[in-house]
């Protein structure tokens, strides 16, 4: 086990070295970190993404209808994301009306995938930055030095968790296949709406496994969170970054989308602000991708690969809110959201921090935007989707119409915002002669691990690795603790 | 309990209602297969090109076997960068040892597809000594070394949707890289988009079975024998979708659906492309048996190789 190797000189305490992780894995994707660390903390850090396909430029000359479909095929974590943000793009170009069965019934799809990506998230992919597995792999090899403090009983119903998780977000791909057809990829949601009509069966079925879903989430996801983090206080003293953040909002309440679950808003330099969807524009000095493209705004936006590019490092845009780099996901969410915390939480903040915390920002923003305050803003969200799915449940009606048929438009666009389970995502088409002319997309990736833009400014993941804590360069393990966070 | 190539088929084709993977997934099988290679668990690197990790999601899926047995009882996982537990350099020089100290002996499964320009930039998967490995690069090494390659899911068996019309990375399937490479290895293609978990657990545990039952070169000859001329396992694929579809009679009897939601008869008008797909999920059905594609809206053809240009546009109400 040789541990991480240094580029550089090896270095001590005090010396200057750069190391990489390439890949840095349970993620989504392929993502490479690079990070000098001098005096045993990052100092710079530099985020690549190593993989491109092109789906923009593949959508080019298609029906626009099959955007729904092939953009799934992005994330195969969250495709139910991809979905609602193309449909909402079509039926905003299409200028068709869903009806409110059809909204509650992507609400209900989308919905359950949220439960399954945080669970999956939480367990499967991150549990392990703090959990000790089986001594078998995958769960070993791993650093030699993990830097894993879970008292043995603690770590043991973790590890339990881990296997009872595998099963709880089977189940919540159940639900997204009930009225999705299947899952990973649904088919059932379509321009105008969603396929299936729900029947009372169905309903009671989706019922019944959420209702199994929501116990688990009640009774060991929360209050497992927050008894991790317990025992990694640390990591709720680093990994700020920039502390300004962006959401979109998801799940429309009503008909006409004034009413968000997850709401929509800015916050930056310590201030709300209203969102303005104008003040987006995507940079790619430092991204493989044509020089001539980059500051535009999505809706002008060109995707020109140039993966030989001279000082480029990343696959991936530099997305900036009016100039500036903000994180999405869900701290972002539930900071402006705000939302009441759930009653274990609450009580575990009292008895294992010693706070008081009602709302979700009484957690201050230092705590909220680190490493543990991500994962307690991820068990919190998924607490706060609950009671949406309780409400959808009760106001969705059996056989009553979920569609609308639309005709493709000669010439039109349209533009659908939403939140994947990981970040703010945004959709585009521009239809001509019926066709896809142009169709970009703005990812939760893209907001969150993004390279330097044209000014330099560093993406949020590469600002919230700065400050983090390497004591030792050949186990550095809090590095990618700091990415994971994130869920990219 | 053993089971034999007959039982396999007759399985995975569904003979009793209900009847899938499960019920063969005995625990003397897991036992029978954990011999497979030198009493241990067969070493398994999983490798990711230009995919969605939708392939590993799906797999997640698995109801008999559940994935967990499958990790800690059937294979030995040591290499998935979605589920290891380590990272970085260490993790991708873990991979090449295996792959050095196994040759010829450990399974790779591809997700996702592998593009060839721009000298494999397109997809960097880790650094091992300090140099950066591409796709390309894992393709030419680590897979051709397998045993077997196993090409999980559209990209990986075809291209799928980044080797679509409108690409500019090169992107390949398995075999067809192999082709140009002259890499012999045998791929074992499992399509679909993403493939349904039984049709994954299922080819390893008959390839598994097969080679404890007669070695790995004779065993691995068998499980190529069930394969068809597009290198997908017939007890899988073996059937058309339409021909087989509950809506078979509607059509026959001219009755159409018009509108998605109107489910009274075959979906064809609404662009359906059962009629030129094949695989079982008018019988498997999906996510433990809730729901399937055609039953919610239309087949889109994800198990075909022209996916997703030959089946462009999915919808044609």
């Amino acid at each position: 086990m040789s541990g991480c190797t240094p580029k550089a000189a090896p270095a001590g305490a005090t010396g200057k070295a750069t190391i990489a992780i390439d890949p840095v894995s349970r993620i989504e994707g392929h993502l490479k970190a690079e990070v000098t660390v001098e005096n045993g903390v990052v100092v710079d850090a530099r985020l690549s993404g190593g993989m491109y396909r092109g789906f923009e430029t593949i959508l080019r000359g298609r029906d626009p209808r099959d955007a729904s479909q092939i953009v799934q095929r992005i994330c195969g974590v969250c495709p139910t994301a991809h979905s609602t943000a193309s449909c909402m793009a079509l039926d905003n170009a299409f200028k068709v009306k869903v009806p409110t069965n059809g909204r509650l019934t992507r609400n209900l799809t989308f919905g359950a995938n949220y439960l399954q990506s945080h669970i999956l998230h939480f367990y499967h992919l991150a549990a392990l930055d703090f959990v000790q597995g089986p001594d078998s792999a995958p769960f070993v090899p791993r650093f030699a030095k993990p830097d894993l403090r879970l008292p043995k009983d603690i770590n043991a119903a973790a590890v339990d968790q881990y296997l009872e998780a595998l099963e709880v977000r089977r189940i919540c791909h159940e639900m997204v296949a009930m009225f999705g057809g299947r899952m990973p990829h649904v088919q059932g949601q379509v321009v105008g709406g969603t396929t299936e009509i729900p029947t009372k069966e169905a309903l009671v079925e989706y019922a019944a496994r959420f209702k199994k879903v929501r116990e688990f989430v009640e009774k060991k996801y929360v209050p497992v969170a927050y008894t991790v983090g317990a025992a990694y206080k640390d990591l709720f003293k680093f990994g700020q970054g920039y502390k300004n953040c962006i959401s979109f909002g998801a799940f429309p309440m009503n008909d006409a989308m004034s009413e968000l679950h997850l709401k929509r808003g800015v916050y930056i330099d310590g201030k709300d602000q209203p969102f303005d969807p104008k003040l987006i524009k995507e940079y790619v000095k430092y991204s493989w991708f044509d020089d001539a493209t980059t500051g535009l705004h999505f809706s002008e936006g060109k995707t020109v690969p140039a993966p030989n590019k001279a000082g480029a490092y990343s696959f991936v845009k530099a997305p900036r809110y009016n100039g500036k780099a903000v994180e999405s996901g869900p701290v972002a969410r539930m900071w402006i959201t705000n939302p009441e915390l759930s009653p274990v939480g609450q009580k575990l903040l009292k008895d294992l921090f010693k706070l008081n915390a009602k709302r979700f920002r009484d957690l201050g923003d230092d705590a909220a935007f680190s490493v543990m305050g991500r994962h307690v803003a991820r068990a919190e969200e998924t607490y706060y989707m609950l009671s949406a799915i309780e409400r959808w449940l009760k106001e969705v009606k059996a056989g009553e119409e979920t569609f609308a048929a639309a005709e493709i438009p000669a010439k039109s666009e349209g533009v659908g915002f939403t939140e994947a389970p990981r970040g703010s995502l945004v959709h585009y088409i521009n239809i001509k002669d019926q066709k896809i002319d142009n169709y970009q997309i703005v990812s939760a990736t893209l907001w969150n691990c993004n390279p330097r833009d044209d000014s330099g400014q560093l993406g949020p993941v590469e600002r919230a690795l700065v400050g983090t804590p390497v004591p030792d360069i050949s186990n550095p393990v809090n590095v990618a603790r700091v990415i994971r966070a994130f869920d990219p | 309990m053993s089971l034999n190539r007959r039982d396999f088929v007759k399985l995975c084709t569904g003979t009793v209602a209900g009847f899938g993977i499960s019920q063969m997934f005995h625990p003397a099988v897991c036992e029978a297969i954990s011999g497979s290679l030198n009493g241990e668990r067969p070493p398994v690197l999983w490798l990711q090109g230009q995919g969605c990790t939708g392939c590993s999601v799906s797999l997640l899926n698995s109801v008999h076997p559940t994935i967990a047995d499958v990790l800690l009882k059937v294979i030995s996982l040591e290499f998935h960068p979605t589920v290891m537990a380590w990272e970085g350099e260490p993790a991708m020089e873990h991979m090449m040892k295996i792959a050095e100290q196994y040759k010829g002996k450990y399974f790779v499964v591809v997700e996702g597809a592998v593009p060839t320009e721009a000298d494999g930039k397109y997809c960097i998967i880790g650094e091992a000594h300090h140099k950066e490995i591409s796709m390309v690069d894992a393709m030419k090494s680590v897979a051709a070394n397998a045993a077997a390659v196993l090409a999980v899911g559209t990209c990986a068996a075809y291209g799928g949707i980044p080797a679509a019309q409108g690409n500019e990375t090169g992107a390949k399937s398995v075999s067809a890289f192999f082709k140009e490479n002259g890499i012999a290895t045998p791929v074992v293609n499992i399509p679909g988009c993403p493939p349904h978990p039984d049709w994954i657990v299922g080819t390893v545990v008959v390839a598994l079975n097969a080679i404890k039952a007669k070695g790995l070169a004779a065993g691995l000859a068998d499980v190529v024998k069930l394969l068809d001329a597009d290198g997908r396992p017939t007890p899988f694929y073996g059937r058309n979708v339409h021909e087989n579809c509950p809506y078979l009679e509607a059509y026959d009897a001219g009755k159409m659906c018009e509108t998605f939601t109107k489910k009274d008869g075959c979906r064809y008008d609404l662009g359906c492309k059962g009629p030129m797909s094949m695989c079982d999920s008018f019988e498997r059905k999906w996510n433990g048996g809730v729901n399937w594609c055609i039953s919610n809206a239309v087949c889109i053809g994800c198990v075909e190789p022209d996916f997703p240009d030959g089946k462009s546009p999915f919808y044609s109400a």
